[in-house]
């Protein structure tokens, strides 16, 4: 166990030396001053720069540069964005958990539909369900999410008028900033109207969520279909057959629990598609998240911004992935689900 | 091995399912309405604003987003008649000489209370002062705060025509002109020219914080600003005491939505009330709604298409008359205007009384033009650049198109077009130095005074001051609108002013395109909303049902 901790602490921490470095280099490659990229400060606000705390050391080596450079990532000062002038560390704090916010909804939802469908098909397996709910899947699947995003805004907000096309919540509610979760943080402020905030800020998560939704949750059902197939025509559920149990005793007790463990960990890797294919619908649904937020820097071309937001990102992918690697290591070992697979 | 058929139908099963589904039916049902608060305007703008205070830029965003909104004028044009009007002065008296104005100040007129300041007083001549002497006094110690550049004061060259901005009491204020000139009413009731506190800027210079003033802005205004999110939003809360009684909503909210057909898409949806700048393009959707309104009126501005007058061959009239012949306007309008303007012929358009129909625009005729050109000596396939400016203005909603039609026309005459395009304030800087062989672009009237096409536009003193985009200076034509404007008659400014048109006919030192309409769209919810014709828009008085 050490051993495996050991292994992955040692993984996280050069896959984030290596991304913290290439962020430094970014500075350097982008156009113009690598000062300027670093700081978000235009050269002849240096007098402000030997002010701040921002002191990267501009004279000395790049080693020394680098360490400086850390130093000041881990103290929050990431610099200022060049188009806002805000730090950049507070907009990322801002933006961030409006992405996790839309990514988690999306993958609540696309686990709740998924694997039950999932193992519906496979239970119906080369039967008519699981061809039917294999070729919706497919096509699920196949469609780009920006295209499925537009067409919703189409049928469902312009067409029908259901609902509402871009942000989170109405501009006309005043929902002060805690969390960075819009729905907490409506429970949390103290808005005169707390149910119509919340029936609001519903109403602008349901496109986005549904887009971001339909492609995770084609893979689900694919992944926990093949999985939950594969279980239930292993050896052991034959022997459980055999010791005369009901059908619906051999599911519960054998096959879910074993179909679901090889599907955990396949799930940790759509963690990323699930991430950028929310920050596509977001910039399409004007969702203030990092997304948006990003391609908005790129725009304007605002490097201090692209090279945090990157940063930021990129680490939030590598820790959330790593961590959850990291349980299905500890929590089952490939070996002791030999062992418990046996009867 | 059929586990499904297995599972055992008991009641609870299907009271849940009944149970759930009702409870989605109704959530559904709520959520699917959308509940609008009469007590808030939603207005989709362009941009986000440089800053708070009009003084400091021209921009039409941070009009728009200031100055009706945040600030009052001492006088005010009415948007329907254009007359000037009084607003924070009750009444001015103009002397014999038309040289001294004496303004009558409203009395118990009071500020934005915010956060960080209290008023202790209300407005009264110390305001005045503040904010004319603000941009007029090079030594002022507000002078240099925010860049220290006025453009439009600047090019008007307002703080020399000022020898004195003097308080005779509390609520009198005088201000002397060195020499009597007939726009300066006018320019006085533009959106640049706006009251600030002067308590105020007091209270800021004692804590240090100068820079606030334009972007913690005090007015006395309709608005007061509560926060502003770079391209998010900017949130307006009603001034509970503004001295006008006219209606207000508790919340003004400027959404800030960058694409024309994103606002136009919020609109339809109900998530704005109102958008800024419609796409001539999408002009037709919005008609054809029944719940929204589209209001059109002839816009006081010009889309042209100017050369810089300074390098050759482009400094000889004939080579411009040559190119302005080898285009097709009428076609150009069609394209990009949608029909939604007319075809220029003076810089003023016709609403405006300086405006002369019997000037002849040139016709298109591209083997005459190609027959001057050689005359000239300009050679067959002499290349030349074409600027586009790489924003959508009313008086030209897509000028890289318009570039590409004119590289086409200008291909039949043997000349070859570079269309060159930069980010807006690069562009418009880079034109300041000269560096453009031609450019379109256009400029939009901030008051009804003609002058305020003819100065801005083509002056010498406009080339410094970056407005002349023609780089055109001619002594004539100077002299020609100052005279213009000693006079306040307006048939005698009528007769200075059909010479410069002459001139200009004769010289085109830009060629004019067209005068696009103005356009505003907005829900029939909202009631009040007018066009403005002379600038930004207002929120005061607007009200939702």
């Amino acid at each position: 166990m050490a051993n495996v901790l050991l292994r992955y602490t040692n993984l996280v921490f050069v896959t984030l030396f290596i991304l913290s470095l290439l962020s430094f280099i970014l500075a350097y490659l982008f156009p113009g001053q690598a000062v300027e990229n670093l700081t978000g400060l235009r050269l002849n606000e240096l007098s402000v720069l030997q002010n701040s705390e921002l002191k990267y050391a501009v004279d000395d080596n790049v080693v020394v540069q680098y360490w400086h450079y850390m130093g000041e990532l881990f103290a929050g000062n990431w610099g200022v964005s060049f188009s806002s002038g805000l730090p950049l560390y507070d907009d990322v704090g801002h933006y961030l958990p409006a992405s996790i916010e839309l990514s988690a909804y999306a993958l609540f939802l696309s686990f709740v539909i998924g694997l039950p469908l999932g193992f519906l098909a496979a239970l119906r397996h080369h039967k008519l369900t699981d061809y039917s709910l294999l070729s919706v899947s497919l096509v699920g699947y196949s469609i780009p999410v920006f295209w499925l995003a537009l067409i919703m805004i189409l049928v469902f907000s312009l067409q029908l008028g259901w609902f509402p096309l871009s942000g989170r919540i109405s501009l006309l509610f005043e929902i002060p900033s805690i969390t960075g979760f819009i729905l907490i943080d409506i429970l949390l402020s103290d808005s005169i109207d707390k149910q119509a905030a919340l029936i609001d800020a519903l109403r602008h998560l349901i496109l986005p969520t549904l887009s971001i939704a339909v492609v995770t949750t084609t893979l689900i059902l694919r992944i926990t279909r093949r999985s939950v197939i594969e279980t239930l025509n292993s050896e052991f559920i034959l022997a459980a057959y055999a010791r005369g149990l009901t059908p619906r005793q051999v599911l519960m007790r054998h096959g879910v629990r074993n179909a679901l463990i090889p599907i955990l960990p396949l799930l940790a890797m759509q963690f990323p598609t699930l991430l950028t294919n929310a920050m596509i619908v977001e910039s399409i649904f004007s969702w203030p998240g990092i997304g948006n937020w990003l391609i908005q820097a790129i725009y304007q071309q605002d490097y201090p911004a692209i090279r945090a937001g990157m940063l930021a990102v990129s680490v939030l992918v590598v820790i959330f992935t790593m961590s959850i690697d990291l349980t299905i290591r500890l929590t089952d070992p490939t070996r002791r689900r030999a062992e418990r697979a046996a009867i | 091995m059929n586990i499904l058929k297995k599972h055992n139908k008991n009641a609870w099963i299907k009271t849940t399912l009944i149970v759930l589904s009702s409870t989605l039916l109704c959530a559904c049902d709520a959520l699917l309405q959308s509940k609008t608060d009469p007590n808030g305007i939603v207005y989709c703008s362009e941009g986000s604003p440089a800053n708070f205070n009009p003084q400091l830029d021209t921009s039409g965003t941070t009009v728009d987003a200031s100055s009706h909104q945040i600030y009052d004028r001492l006088i005010d044009f009415d948007p329907v008649t254009g007359d000037i009007v009084p607003a924070l002065a009750t009444s001015w008296l103009v002397s014999d000489d038309g040289k001294t104005y004496t303004f009558q100040l409203r009395q118990q007129v009071p500020f934005h209370q915010t956060q960080t300041f209290t008023p202790t007083r209300f407005f009264n001549a110390d305001d005045v002062l503040f904010s004319i002497d603000r941009w007029r006094l090079l030594d002022h110690p507000y002078h240099d705060i925010s860049g220290g550049r006025y453009p439009y004061t600047d090019s008007l060259n307002l703080g020399d025509l000022i020898t004195q901005v003097e308080r005779i009491n509390g609520y009198r204020v005088e201000i002397t002109l060195n020499k009597p000139e007939s726009s300066f009413l006018a320019n006085l009731a533009t959106d640049f020219a706006v009251i600030l506190s002067a308590e105020y800027a007091d209270k800021l210079i004692s804590r240090n914080q100068k820079e606030l003033i334009d972007y913690k802005p005090v007015g006395t205004g309709p608005y007061q600003l509560a926060s502003f999110r770079q391209d998010r939003y900017i949130r307006y809360t009603k001034h509970p005491e503004y001295w006008r009684q006219i209606d207000l909503t508790d919340k003004l909210i400027f959404d800030i939505t960058a694409s024309s057909s994103l606002r136009l898409a919020k609109l339809l949806t109900g998530e704005c009330d109102a958008i800024a700048l419609p796409a001539h393009s999408e002009l037709e959707v919005i008609r054809q709604q029944d719940d929204l309104v589209l209001d059109e009126k002839p816009g006081l501005n010009i889309g042209f298409w100017a050369f810089n007058t300074s390098k050759p061959p482009f400094n000889n009239p004939q080579v411009r008359r040559a190119l302005g012949m080898a285009i097709d306007k009428n076609a150009l309008i069609e394209a990009i205007y949608f029909n939604s303007a007319i075809a220029a012929k003076n810089i003023v358009p016709p609403t405006s009384w300086a405006f002369q129909a019997d000037v002849r625009p040139l016709s298109y005729s591209p083997i005459a033009a190609k027959k001057l050109l050689r005359e000239q000596g300009v050679p067959e396939d002499f290349s030349m650049t074409v600027w586009a400016m790489p924003v959508q203005r009313a008086y030209n909603p897509n000028a890289m198109k318009m570039a590409e039609l004119i590289q086409a026309y200008l291909q039949e005459v043997g000349i070859q077009v570079n269309i060159i395009s930069y980010e807006w304030s690069i562009f418009r800087e880079r034109l300041s130095e000269g560096l453009h062989d031609s450019v379109l672009i256009g400029w939009s009237a901030d008051n009804g005074d003609p002058d305020n096409f003819y100065r801005p536009l083509l002056s010498c003193a406009a080339i410094e001051s970056g407005t002349n985009r023609a780089m055109w200076c001619s002594d004539e034509y100077d002299l020609l609108i100052n005279q213009a404007l000693q006079y306040t008659e307006i048939s005698e400014r009528t007769y200075f002013y059909g010479k410069a048109n002459e001139l200009l006919a004769e010289q085109l030192p830009l060629i004019p395109i067209a005068h696009a309409s103005r356009y505003q769209a907005y829900t029939k919810k909202l009631h009040g909303l007018v066009i403005n014709p002379y600038g930004g828009v207002r929120f005061g008085g607007v009200k939702k049902l």
